[in-house]
């Protein structure tokens, strides 16, 4: 073992050379605490001696305080974490063990077996090399084995080593294990999974860890650590695919020098190769390939690098720099396998960022085509994708990017969901393959436009968005700024929930998701009104700030005026004209916004109006006054 | 070709500095004079090459560090052309805060966690890089790379971003900023290994060497300098000493050692029983006390 070695003490500046050549490999246990999975990944820190005095003497003293082993030394305690989950005796997040051998650096994603904990198991599994299973003896295949599986078989992983542990609670019977074998092959198969290993072990006894057990005479594979130290880790690499170097940062110290750094994906690099910049698709030749420690004649995947091109073509931030003769596709619309890891659910229709690469973009997801019960693989149909659900949807972008399919790819088909209002992580997704309808719709150049319907009309089209709660006024005030500026002598429509909701959107309900496609609806239709010249009236709760800001961005800068009705939800109760916050009170009434479903202000609107302190009458002249200083109307 | 850990491990590191300073607008870097910190300044400079390091150094300091550590600070300021913003909390100037009369804690808090509140807001900084490694501590065993906090600096371990592949998810509203640590995938020996490849100047506390210390409750001090207040019938002796890591000089640790070059170092660590922590009193102040000062802002 690695630090036992007796060079250490004999001859260390040999030992460091040998160290200094030692690979690197990532994996990850997939189990619950209950198969032993503490335990064994403290067996391999124990074995490897990565574990010092201290940390034993504090095991020693938690072992007696929190232990499960009956005051024996209780491996897990030496894994698990923040001091709430040791209580709770569970892990609840990834948490990353690191241990070294003669061969290996080893990099273990510990994270925890429960069904709402998905989210954790593909964050931890993205980054790994192999993945190990474990089954406790005595239980066999269960649901969850199923479910890991498909999980780190979804995130790519392609080496699977299956942990039979617990043997000694069997009597190391290799009847047992062979029917676990049989079994777990037989799903294996089923679901594509080609690479699988099986060991029987002991964590807590440390059969067939290190060394092989004498009380499994009839197994004659790898011991745990043997397979571990050599497995082949080059192919999640791919030193020998095209180049593919997604362009992190563009390094100009001076005008002599045009950089582009980044961590190459895929492929070498060599001085003088043909290269074509994406999306762009201009080309040129690399002319050097620099690092601090010198110049290089080539680099391969895996290296982080910065390349000089012989031409001043536009490369930035997120382009990819790729092998001339085999550059990857550029789409804007794609199918793709989406895990999501929020506690909002994934609304279709919504606008998210996506980050791929070093780029990121706008994105919107179409109602999932199926989601899948990751216990029995079935597909089930799907309006939207709940916590740790997985779904396969189709993806539209803003804008055109070089991609990969992500099993050819993680770096150039893996991506993330950001919301644009929290700004957190919400899922994590696989690219599948461009969809072609994107490539076949040119927009028809038309001679009749927005300015020459506006001109004719003699105003300048817009759209008067207002948002609060039900019953805050929204109606009434927008029905007198209609009046007013009828009288101006402008052209106008005014949207309600009265003309939209019984015709164009009589389909939809108040569910989250259909309340999100609700206010897509208006404000497409708000914008084609726009564009014939008109300046539209919108009177709708519209929650979310989302969907504003979705309204907003189809629409030129300036054309889109939002109004917060703001009455406090106190006074709308209170008033109560169509007695509805009663029967949502009472339960009759599902997903009010306010009672049991949100309202999310507005953060700077246009403008504000405070019914505690105006009449309708003040707060139609306050939103003309507010328009025509805007400029929208004269 | 395979790539070895030391070139998988820096290629990450470059990775993510280069990531944080495309998408922050005003990252710096934490500087603690120790050998994560000299360890992660090298790797700055490789990643943003032939460009200068594109950010400053800032290093928060309680006027207790070692002399060599300020000796060092000014070498290396002039060695990677880098700026270097000194901040000492100016509440503990005027109180004289020291570790004797006011006690490891108030003396920490006080010099480190508030001196780097400060420093942050007053520089208007979005992201702060440092050194901190995942082995180092269990709770450190989950901190993310890109590690968020609230306006008020304070780290919510429930409410942090899931990170997938190699994608940094560095969106924040105005106000939050992001600790990343670009060496959290390094152990104490690839740091070792690391400084002794590439020839990372570091401060000479960490081979042994004599020096003069006394001993209390069965730690070694180092009487570094005249401030140092030693108790009734204690005399300061020579003994061979080395610190594991580094800080104020009253609250760390030496162990005795004959390891006087790198080679000699690691070799003691590799056969070592202690955990590098241990030198450092302030972890022992309260149990789980790193997650405590963590969620108060501490780095």
């Amino acid at each position: 073992m690695a630090h036992v070695s007796d060079l250490i003490a004999v001859d260390i500046e040999q030992y460091l050379h040998q160290h200094q050549h030692k690979s690197l490999l990532r994996f990850i246990t997939c189990g619950s605490v209950d198969d032993g999975k503490s335990t064994l990944i403290g067996r391999l820190l124990y074995d490897s001696k990565m574990l010092f005095e201290d940390q034993l003497a504090a095991v020693e003293a938690d072992s007696k305080k929190w232990g499960t082993q009956g005051g024996e030394l209780d491996f897990a305690l030496l894994v698990d974490g923040l001091s709430a989950e040791r209580e709770q005796g569970i892990t609840i997040d990834v948490a990353y063990r690191y241990f070294s051998t003669d061969r290996r650096k080893f990099i273990v994603a510990d994270t925890p077996g429960h069904e709402q904990y998905t989210r954790n198991m593909i964050t931890g599994a993205s980054t790994a090399d192999v993945a190990v299973i474990l089954i406790d003896a005595r239980k066999g295949v269960l649901t969850q084995t199923r479910r890991h599986s498909y999980l780190v078989n979804l995130i790519g992983i392609r080496k699977l080593v299956l942990a039979i542990n617990k043997m000694d609670l069997m009597d190391y019977s290799e009847k047992v294990y062979r029917r676990i074998v049989d079994d777990y092959l037989d799903f294996a198969r089923h679901i594509g999974i080609t690479d699988v290993t099986p060991i029987p072990l002991s964590a807590l006894k440390g059969d067939n860890m290190l060394a092989h057990s004498e009380r499994t005479p009839w197994y004659h594979g790898p011991t745990l650590m043997a397979y571990l130290e050599t497995v082949s880790v080059d192919a999640a690499h791919r030193p020998d695919g095209p180049l593919r170097l997604p362009v992190q940062w563009v390094n100009r110290p001076n005008l002599d020098f045009r950089g582009f750094a980044g961590t190459i994906a895929a492929g070498t690099v060599r001085v003088g190769d043909a290269i074509r910049a994406l999306p762009s698709g201009r080309q040129s030749r690399v002319t050097r390939v620099v690092t601090a420690d010198g110049d290089l004649a080539q680099a391969v995947a895996g290296q982080a690098v910065t390349l000089t091109l012989a031409d001043e073509i536009d490369v930035s931030r997120g382009d990819v720099i790729a092998a001339a003769e085999a550059p990857p596709e550029v789409a804007d619309q794609f199918e793709c396998t989406i895990v999501w890891m929020a506690d909002e659910p994934l609304l279709p229709g919504r606008q998210y960022l996506l980050k791929i690469g070093a780029r990121t973009v706008v994105a919107t997801v179409t109602e999932p085509k199926y989601k899948v019960n990751v216990n029995t693989m079935e597909h089930l149909a799907a309006k939207q994708l709940a916590l740790n659900e997985i779904g396969v949807c189709n993806l539209a972008l803003d804008r055109a990017l070089p991609f990969e399919p992500y099993k050819a790819s993680r770096e150039l088909g893996g991506f993330i969901l950001i919301d644009r209002m929290s700004n957190a992580t919400v899922g994590a997704g696989m690219l599948h393959f461009a969809l072609r309808r994107a490539h076949n719709i040119h927009p028809q150049a038309l001679d009749v436009d927005k300015p020459a319907r506006a001109r004719m009309k003699g105003q300048r089209p817009g759209v008067l968005w207002f948002t609060g709660l039900s019953g805050a006024g929204k109606s009434t005030i927008a029905n007198l700024v209609e009046k007013k500026l009828h009288a101006l002598g402008h052209h106008t429509y005014l949207l309600d929930g009265d003309n939209v909701r019984h015709g164009l959107n009589k389909d939809l309900g108040f569910t989250e998701p259909d309340r999100v496609e609700n206010i897509r609806r208006v404000a497409e239709v708000a914008k084609l009104m726009v564009d014939a010249g008109l300046i539209v009236l919108t009177s709708f709760i519209s929650p979310f700030a989302a969907e504003r800001a979705l309204a907003r961005s189809l629409l030129a800068p300036g054309e889109f005026v939002e109004i917060h009705v703001d009455t406090p939800l106190e006074v709308v109760e209170q008033r109560d004209a169509k007695g509805l916050y009663r029967k949502a009170r009472r339960g009759e009434l599902k997903n009010f916004t306010g009672i049991d479903s949100p309202y999310e202000p507005p953060a700077q609107p246009e403008l504000r109006v405070d019914t505690l302190h105006m009449s309708p009458e003040q707060a139609a002249d306050a939103v003309v006054e507010r328009v025509r200083a805007l400029g929208l109307i004269g | 070709m395979t790539l070895t850990h030391l070139q998988r491990l820096e290629a990450e590191s470059i990775h993510i500095m280069r990531e944080v300073v495309a998408e922050c607008e005003r990252p710096v870097m934490l500087y603690s004079i120790g050998k994560d910190s000299s360890t992660m300044l090298h790797i700055a400079r490789k990643a943003f090459y032939p460009s200068p390091i594109p950010f400053p150094l800032l290093h928060i300091d309680s006027t207790w560090e070692f002399r060599e550590m300020y000796e060092l600070r000014e070498k290396v300021a002039r060695h990677y052309g880098v700026d270097i913003i000194v901040h000492l909390n100016p509440e503990a100037v005027a109180q004289g805060i020291n570790p004797f009369d006011h006690g490891s804690q108030i003396h920490t808090d006080l010099w480190r966690t508030q001196g780097l509140k400060q420093a942050l807001d007053s520089h208007g900084f979005d992201a702060a890089f440092g050194g901190g490694r995942r082995d180092e501590e269990k709770s450190r065993a989950k901190e993310r790379i890109f590690s968020f906090r609230t306006a008020q600096h304070r780290w919510d371990p429930k409410n942090q971003r899931p990170e997938l592949w190699s994608l940094y998810n560095a969106r924040k509203h105005r106000g939050e900023s992001i600790r990343a640590f670009p060496i959290s995938n390094w152990t104490e020996l690839d740091v070792w290994q690391y400084i002794m490849l590439e020839q990372i100047p570091i401060v000479p506390l960490y081979l042994a060497r004599p020096r003069p210390v006394v001993e209390r409750d069965g730690t070694l001090i180092m009487v570094d300098d005249q401030r140092m207040r030693l108790q009734p019938g204690e005399v300061p002796l020579m003994r061979h000493i080395r610190f594991r890591t580094l800080g104020c000089y009253p609250l760390s640790g030496a162990v005795e050692s004959q390891a006087d070059t790198l080679p000699k170092v690691i070799q003691e660590m590799l056969l070592a029983r202690t955990s590098e922590r241990q030198g450092r009193l302030i972890d022992h102040d309260q149990a789980a006390s790193m997650e405590k000062k963590k969620q108060e802002g501490y780095f």
